[in-house]
């Protein structure tokens, strides 16, 4: 177990770095705020929806690197699922982190894994549940989005 | 019970012996994620020499009484200990008489107290409180929040946002003839700064506000003298200077301190309690309700004691050379950097930064990673953060135990940050 192994791994720095998905929605369906005041990570969401199907996810805010890179894998997983498709990916997501089982996601998701080594660092974990927590709420009520 | 109490050198300019000191501190023996330990995170709280810890465990395993109420030994004994205490603080910062200290749970709890006992009674709609945009949360909150529920307007030095210093060029009508309050740090616990308190408790006084000064980060590294000073109440932690946590304390004017309303009640704070009415006892007493953490204020007194006996001069001086080495160190790293003000004579020792555009948080679990504790975040200080426009630092602060070496070690792991982020 090393750092560089575990957290800091190149797809995870790329994703960290990548300013693709990372800007503010003004016709969002949904949009929500998600903080961990210890650390001082927050970031909002947006996601634009077709019927059930979700179009696109962004994010923005401020946060570390688990936190951000975390939100960019987000955004690009949700792309063209349907609201009950990206349940069950963050469902998985979440079990990855929380349960310590291993993921099956399928090829196209496969980056998802790169997150698995963040469970060895109990403190961060919450960073990278940070932007799946917040998504997972806004799709369980999706009403209370904005 | 064996220690080894540091020798006090006679000359003005003292060096520390450190590698002496540092047996004084049982943690430092230990590892950290299978490193030697290095403990950089002074400024959250400081570590406890084996002294301080022998007389709270002294409290349990040879007095458990409780103070001031038994006739029996024990009793009387904890009591003395524990009014002690209240003697040898009071010349550490070098106050009038032992009854204008009092002890509370924090520095936090003391900062409440002024609020709640003096404000309350004293501020009124219309009138105006004065804090800095630097300050800790524990002395910007309750004045906050004491505006709203008085209708007082709060009002704020703001802050150089190139150095995080003050801007004091609109002091007087920061402060004005409708100023009833005005609180300041005397060292900011995000870049060790020590704003220049002098000036602006002068133009308080000139006002007639009362003024607070949070001391919680200034009281473990310097001289402290409340005459001199001048302020009305001097606020600050057990903790943060080698005593145990739990213990808080409130410097105030005697006069004052009498005028006040209690703030918590119940027993001990009492003259004479009647079906009709109860009369209070004198400052301090009349602020101490209830059974106060007795172990932690007995130990407090060793912390003072310890720390007297290592002069504050010594640890100042110590502390100085820290931040220089440090500041110097730090210019080779690309991408480094710091905040506070170029001016190292104004500053504490501590040295806070970022690094690249790794976040705070990353840069504190790589320094974890090699064994080194470091603070990193907001620092119970967003309205300064809000003001540098960045999600937080890390924060290396010294203290009289640490080294050059372990700066040397510091630099190492920032360079490890720097090879993952590059
Ligand atoms: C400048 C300053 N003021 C006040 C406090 C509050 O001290 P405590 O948490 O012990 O009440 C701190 C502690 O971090 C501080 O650094």
């Amino acid at each position: 177990m090393s750092l560089e192994e575990d957290l800091y791994k190149e797809i995870i720095l790329e994703n960290y770095r990548s300013k693709k998905n990372r800007s503010r929605m003004d016709d969002a369906d949904l949009a929500s705020e998600g903080a961990n005041p210890s650390c001082g990570d927050d970031v909002e969401l947006f996601v634009k929806l077709d019927g059930d199907r979700v179009v696109a996810v962004t994010y923005d805010g401020i946060g570390c690197s688990i936190c951000c890179a975390s939100a960019n894998l987000l955004c690009e997983a949700m792309k063209g699922k349907t609201l009950t498709e990206a349940m069950t990916i963050i469902g998985e997501y979440r079990k990855m982190l929380l349960e310590d089982e291993t993921p099956h996601f399928s090829e196209d998701l496969a980056d998802l894994e790169a997150m698995q080594g963040v469970k060895h660092y109990p403190v961060r974990i919450k960073c990278a549940l940070l932007a799946w927590n917040t998504v997972r709420d806004m799709f369980e009520t999706p009403a209370s989005g904005g | 019970m064996q220690q080894s109490q540091p020798t006090v050198e006679p000359t003005a300019r003292v060096s520390l012996n450190v590698e002496e000191l540092r047996r004084d501190f049982p943690i430092l023996t230990r590892t950290m994620r299978g490193k030697p330990f290095i403990y950089l995170d002074n400024g959250a709280t400081a570590l406890k020499p084996q002294s301080v810890i022998d007389e709270e465990v002294r409290y349990y395993t040879e007095l458990s009484a409780n103070i001031h109420r038994g006739v029996y030994e024990f009793s009387e004994e904890a009591s003395e200990c524990y009014d002690r205490t209240r003697g040898i603080v009071a010349r550490f910062v070098n106050a009038q008489s032992e009854r204008e200290i009092v002890f509370t749970k924090s520095a936090t709890e003391s900062s409440n107290l002024i609020a709640y006992g003096w404000a309350m009674k004293n501020i009124k709609a219309g009138d105006e409180i004065c804090i800095s945009e630097i300050e800790h949360h524990a002395n910007f909150v309750p004045w906050q929040a004491l505006a709203e529920r008085l209708g007082a307007t709060l009002r704020m030095i703001p802050m150089n946002p190139t150095d995080a210093s003050l801007d004091i060029s609109d002091l007087d009508r920061l402060i004005n003839d409708r100023t009833r309050l005005v609180g300041i740090t005397a060292m900011s616990n995000v870049t060790g700064y020590m704003p220049p308190v002098e000036r602006i408790l002068a133009r308080a006084r000139a006002v007639g506000a009362v003024t607070v000064v949070d001391g919680a980060q200034w009281v473990s590294h310097a001289t402290v003298d409340v005459q001199k000073l001048d302020a009305d109440f001097l606020i600050f932690s057990a903790h943060k200077m080698c005593g145990p946590t739990g213990v808080g304390v409130l410097y105030g004017r005697e006069s004052l301190l009498n005028e006040m309303d209690p703030f918590l009640f119940g027993g001990d704070m009492v003259l004479r309690v009647r079906k009709e009415k109860t009369v209070f006892r004198k400052a301090p007493e009349k602020f101490e309700a209830g059974t106060p953490n007795i172990a932690g204020v007995m130990a407090f007194g060793k912390a003072v004691e310890y720390l007297q006996n290592v002069g504050m001069e010594a640890i100042h001086e110590h502390e100085q050379d820290l931040l220089r080495y440090v500041v110097e160190r730090a210019s080779e790293i690309d991408g480094l950097v710091s905040y506070g003000p170029a001016d190292l004579s104004t500053r504490g020792g501590i040295f806070s930064f970022n690094v690249g555009d790794a976040h705070p948080h990353d840069t504190g679990n790589i320094l974890d990673e090699d064994g080194i504790a470091v603070r990193t975040g907001l620092h119970c200080a967003h309205p300064l953060m809000q003001a540098l426009g960045i999600p937080g630092t890390v924060r290396a602060s010294f203290y009289l135990y640490n080294t050059r070496a372990e700066v040397d070690r510091l630099i190492e792991s920032i360079h490890r940050v720097r090879r993952i982020f590059s």
